[in-house]
């Protein structure tokens, strides 16, 4: 090349990569954006219009690099995608809890994936692109990715109620201890493949890596119960973030960096919201096994419930003039949420205030119950926080406890011996006439009895919470249509 | 040859300005000019999220983490670069491309269900007729 054509197109090249690069800035002011009209439910749909439009930015800026010259290997992945994405946009929204751990478990096997191609292409083409610094976030990268994968897996797998895997959490003798050797081991390989890059035994370390990441995913997962899955999925939710900024770090990438970051803070944020929701720390989450053992030593003295009749609950709720429903995990499981509306429209109707109390923990994911009762149209103003809430509690007239179970357990306030103690609860107690819909006589997801049931204001209905309430709906309705 | 040169200099990190610059320069000290750059670039961010999303409403828990799923999957950036970077072998560029069509689904199922779990939040129930979305 002639040294003028060597400047041209080098000039060409730096224009481009400027066009680029403001593309990329570009982006991260639509997610930045995005993320802030997301506050509000007003604007909550323009945040989502914004993040596409960034997104798609993003992706058309980064085909058009130039270094980007295989056009079909681009093309044929991204058309195979639409049709697997739009089928997982459509599930019902009980399955969203395990499609959003799904989701997770996507973006940690392509970070993975990346961090690894990465790895060993500049280990055999280019060794010097591996400094001790892109190689220590590689290993970062990975780590986090294939963790991510595999633990979002087992998290989907459980939240889906799948066969072969146990409900319960999985807990053997020193299976703590086994996890921290692992993740001793994995830390000084990873340390020492960042000083080392090029040794020749540092692609077999990075193999090893890889296996152990992929081991600690199901390994961290496989112990923690379904009552701790809203936490478990926000801290997943958080290391993908974490994982798409170290893939930023390898790449000298700032869009990867920042809009991994604002994921990255916003499963950190809903983590420790799940967290002081159930009154525990990270690390007992995650170390905990939580209610394994403390159900078994729950099981001493038998109490007697009182059941009650349909018809007669009906009576009671038709009387009231405030009444609180408190929705958990039964209602998203028996798909109850119409019939709920139902019941919601029969009670307005007679001039009787309804109100839901939200507990942060309630479901399987941050904000389950919200989005299943706008699906059934119930107007977000009468979903009410739980502190919020527990101020009117003293005025209410019926409780109504729809598959909520440790979210109500006045154990939380008074027995410093319950596994669930110090959590905040919804004051169900405090109400005049308590009805509690459920299943059956079992205890709960976490194994705990409930002194809530066994109160004098207190009448169960045990059925399905669809069934149930459809028998509410019917009992209240002839009444109302004459 | 002076392809995959212009290649490595395009991906060393390269300021404003400096694009396309000749390779001989040392990758280490340009490298820690910027990783500073990046740290802050990472710190910011992460304040600004933090910021941002302590005022989202409890009640768009689950249509933030999605949205927030699908900003994440932001690694489609790494994904086309390594399937459709020419340089590549195939194995690593299946890798690519394998990483793409994870990124992509979460991209499309990710903005999609935010939507539509976002058309269903209403202050009113729309009157009887006008159903609202449907």
């Amino acid at each position: 090349m002639t040294p003028a054509l060597v400047v041209a197109s080098m000039s060409f090249q730096g224009l481009a990569s400027h066009a680029i690069e403001l593309a990329y800035l570009i982006a991260t002011g639509l997610f930045v954006l995005s993320l802030h009209w997301m506050g509000d439910p007003k604007t909550a749909r323009r945040g989502v219009y914004a993040g596409a439009g960034g997104m798609a930015v993003a992706v058309l800026a980064t085909w058009a690099r130039p270094e980007v010259a295989k056009h079909l290997w681009v093309l044929l992945p991204i058309l195979a995608a639409i049709v697997p994405g739009i089928w997982l946009a459509k599930v019902p929204l009980t399955a969203v809890p395990q499609r959003t751990a799904l989701s997770h478990a996507f973006g940690g096997l392509a970070a993975g994936l990346v961090g690894s191609a990465k790895f060993f292409y500049w280990l055999h083409h280019q060794p010097e692109m591996l400094t001790a610094f892109r190689t220590g976030a590689i290993v970062v990268e990975v780590l986090l990715g294939f963790l991510t994968f595999t633990g979002s897996i087992i998290a989907a797998a459980k939240l889906q109620e799948v066969k072969w895997l146990p409900q319960r959490p999985w807990v053997y003798k020193g299976q703590n201890v086994v996890n921290l050797i692992a993740f001793g081991v994995a830390a000084v390989l990873g340390v020492l493949i960042a000083c080392f890059p090029h040794a020749a035994w540092a692609p077999w370390a990075f193999g090893a890596l890889i296996f152990l990441s992929l081991n600690f995913g199901w390994m961290l997962v496989m112990p923690i119960g379904g009552a701790d899955m809203p936490t478990v999925i926000a801290i997943l939710n958080a290391y993908a973030g974490l994982a798409a900024v170290a893939m930023g770090f390898v790449l000298d990438n700032k869009l990867l960096i920042t809009a991994g970051a604002l994921d990255g803070s916003s499963g950190l944020i809903l983590s420790i919201i799940m967290c002081k929701a159930m009154n525990r720390s990270f690390f007992n989450v995650l170390f905990g096994a939580f209610g394994q053992v403390q159900a078994k030593a729950a099981g001493g003295e038998q109490k007697d419930y009182k059941p009650d009749t349909a018809e007669n609950a009906a009576a009671i709720l038709a009387e009231a003039s405030l009444v609180v429903i408190v929705p958990g995990y039964g209602m998203a499981v028996a798909q109850a949420q119409h019939k709920v509306r139902e019941l919601y429209d029969q009670l307005r109707k007679r001039g009787i205030t309804v109100k839901f109390a939200i507990h942060p923990v309630a479901g399987r994911m941050p904000g389950h119950m919200n989005v299943l009762l706008a699906e059934a149209e119930i107007p977000y103003t009468d979903l009410v926080e739980m502190d919020e809430i527990n101020t009117d509690m003293s005025q209410c007239d019926v409780c109504l406890v729809l598959g909520a179970n440790d979210v109500v357990n006045p154990a939380a306030r008074s027995d410093t011996k319950s596994p669930i103690f110090g959590m905040p609860i919804i004051d169900a107690d405090k109400a005049r006439t308590v009805f509690a819909v459920k299943r059956s006589k079992s205890p709960g997801f976490a194994g705990i009895d409930n002194e809530l049931y066994f109160l004098d204001k207190t009448w169960m209905l045990f059925g399905d919470a669809k069934a149930v309430v459809g028998d509410l709906v019917k009992h209240l309705a002839p009444q109302s249509g004459h | 040859m002076d392809q995959t040169q212009d290649m490595q200099a395009s991906d060393t990190p390269a300021g404003p300005g400096v694009a396309g610059q000749p390779v001989d320069v040392p990758a280490h000290g340009e490298g820690n000019l910027d990783l500073v750059g990046m740290l802050f670039v990472f710190m910011l961010a992460t304040f600004i999220g933090i910021g941002v999303i302590r005022r989202v409403s409890r009640l768009l828990h689950t249509p933030l983490m999605s949205l927030t799923n699908a900003i994440s999957a932001i690694a489609v950036v790494g994904a086309i670069i390594v399937s459709g970077g020419e340089e590549y072998p195939l194995v690593i560029r299946v890798m690519g491309a394998v990483a793409l069509f994870a990124s992509m689904t979460n991209i499309i199922s990710g903005f999609m269900i935010t939507d539509r779990m976002l058309r269903m939040f209403k202050e009113q129930r729309g009157r009887a007729g006008e159903g609202g979305g449907r």
